[in-house]
């Protein structure tokens, strides 16, 4: 398992609380459009996030995340 | 040709929705006289204004309603200008003299409103590189703030300790960083930690700037805030501070005993670019700064209101923002936007204003009814209140 599929594994666990729609989760699942996130969602799970892999992910950056395997990727580069 | 107004849609709806079932419309009430700072005409009847953030009742005060109109027939209606170009008079100089003697800080800098008072500070010493740092649950001009400015923005849960320190030790020890807090938080009432957030926040080398737009002249010895109240007062570098409270008129300001300060009046846009405040609001705003210095009748009176008003709704079985009053707010949580403007205009026929507050002003999505009381409440209004909160409650269905 590379690094990648390990983060994406444990971002996909940290969506799971919040996936109220039981949607399936892929690369492709927009936070907005399909699991219908309001900002006080994305603001508790991006909380999450940044403890899980101890990273800051700023507004700033948020702004540029829009799907699931954006988000991998943007943990993958904070993390360093 | 794409409407533009077609985001507004749901909004609309929404509204339509609420009114069509015949519900006054709570974002549309008009005061037709007001004849103290807690009671007011609306709809032809005689109302208790509990909605006000009038703290200290100063906006009928004799002294400071003459100093207005003094300054009014001295100075003329307005400046029709700029701070830094001819929109400074000697009352700006005069209400910038009282902040500074009020705080007991060295410089002070007077805005046109609160808003543009965070807009500006918040917007121009945050940069490209540096961090700020704020509460989940900050006030919109905070975030306006924000996104005026280009700093890195990194929110934290409201209130949570632990949460602010995660963020501040990840973020690099070298780059710039701003901690954004308030005293009061104006939705539930609550009061920041700051007696352990303002020396987290310098441990880690940030500045921290406090907003006690709603603690002013009630919280503190001095009436300073919450900073003060909470002993830290003198680690904080920035206050940011409105003149529609407390002080009863209407303008903003930021305090601080930074060097470098006065700069900040060369290169904050939101300062530089409006016409500053006429001479008769500076003029009312100064008397009132300096009549709060001795305000603490007043303040003891505030507190006893609150604290009255708080025990009474619990007791009348309503559930409050906070277990205890922390400020002069009173939130009383609705269980949804239909029941709370259904209780809201119940109360407003009984003779009661309130606000209603609903998301996205609100956190977790609440509807709340938000009381704000005044030094200028009696006695028996606060129990004339308690009997329109029972007799609302009661009619609604909001309590048994």
């Amino acid at each position: 398992m590379t690094d990648r599929d390990q983060t994406l594994g444990k971002v996909k666990a940290l969506i799971e609380p919040f996936n109220k729609k039981g949607i399936e989760v892929t690369e492709a699942t927009r936070f907005a459009q399909d699991l219908e996130w309001d900002s006080l969602t994305v603001l508790d799970f991006v909380a999450n996030i940044e403890d899980e892999f101890d990273i800051i992910i700023t507004m700033n950056q948020q702004a540029e995340i829009e799907n699931v395997g954006q988000l991998v990727d943007a943990v993958g580069q904070l993390k360093g | 040709m794409a409407d533009l107004f077609s985001k507004f849609d749901p909004l609309i709806e929404q509204r339509e929705t609420l009114l069509s079932t015949g519900l006054t419309d709570p974002f549309n009430l008009v005061m037709e006289r007001v004849e103290s700072p807690t009671v007011a005409i609306c709809n032809g009847r005689r109302t208790i204004l509990l909605g006000t953030y009038n703290y200290m009742g100063m906006t009928f005060d004799p002294d400071v309603v003459a100093a207005g109109k003094k300054a009014l027939d001295e100075f003329g209606s307005g400046t029709t200008g700029s701070r830094v170009l001819n929109g400074t008079y000697q009352g700006h100089k005069e209400c910038e003299a009282a902040l500074r003697d009020f705080y007991a800080m060295d410089h002070a800098m007077v805005f046109s409103t609160g808003y543009q008072a965070n807009l500006g500070i918040i917007s121009t010493i945050a940069g490209k590189d540096d961090y700020i740092i704020l509460d989940i649950d900050s006030h919109a001009s905070i975030y306006d703030g924000c996104a005026l400015g280009n700093a890195q923005i990194v929110p934290f849960r409201h209130n949570d300790l632990e949460a602010l320190e995660n963020r501040l030790r990840r973020l690099p020890a070298e780059a710039g960083k701003l901690v954004v807090l308030e005293g009061v938080y104006s939705m539930l009432g609550d009061v920041a930690p700051l007696d352990r957030m303002v020396p987290l926040a310098k441990s880690h080398g940030a500045m921290v700037l406090v907003d006690e737009a709603h603690s002013m002249g009630f919280i503190g010895e001095h009436g300073r805030g919450v900073a003060e109240a909470q002993g830290v007062i003198d680690d904080v570098d920035f206050i940011i501070g409105t003149f529609s409270k407390s002080v009863g008129t209407v303008g903003g300001f930021c305090v601080s005993n930074h060097p470098k300060f006065e700069i900040l009046r060369l290169v904050t846009r939101p300062y530089v670019f409006t016409a500053s405040l006429p001479p008769s609001v500076v003029a009312t705003a100064a008397t009132s700064i300096r009549k709060l210095m001795h305000g603490k009748a007043k303040r003891e009176h505030l507190w006893e209101n609150s604290k009255r008003l708080h025990a009474g709704l619990r007791a009348l079985g309503f559930t409050l923002g906070t277990d205890e009053p922390q400020s002069a707010i009173i939130a009383v949580i609705m269980p949804d936007l239909e029941k709370g403007a259904a209780m809201w205009e119940a109360l407003l026929n009984e003779g009661l204003y309130v606000n209603l507050a609903r998301p996205p002003a609100t956190p977790a999505g609440m509807t709340l009814l938000r009381c704000s009381l005044c030094a200028e409440h009696t006695q028996e209004q606060v129990g004339e209140i308690l009997g329109m909160f029972e007799a609302a409650g009661r009619s609604t269905g909001c309590t048994t």
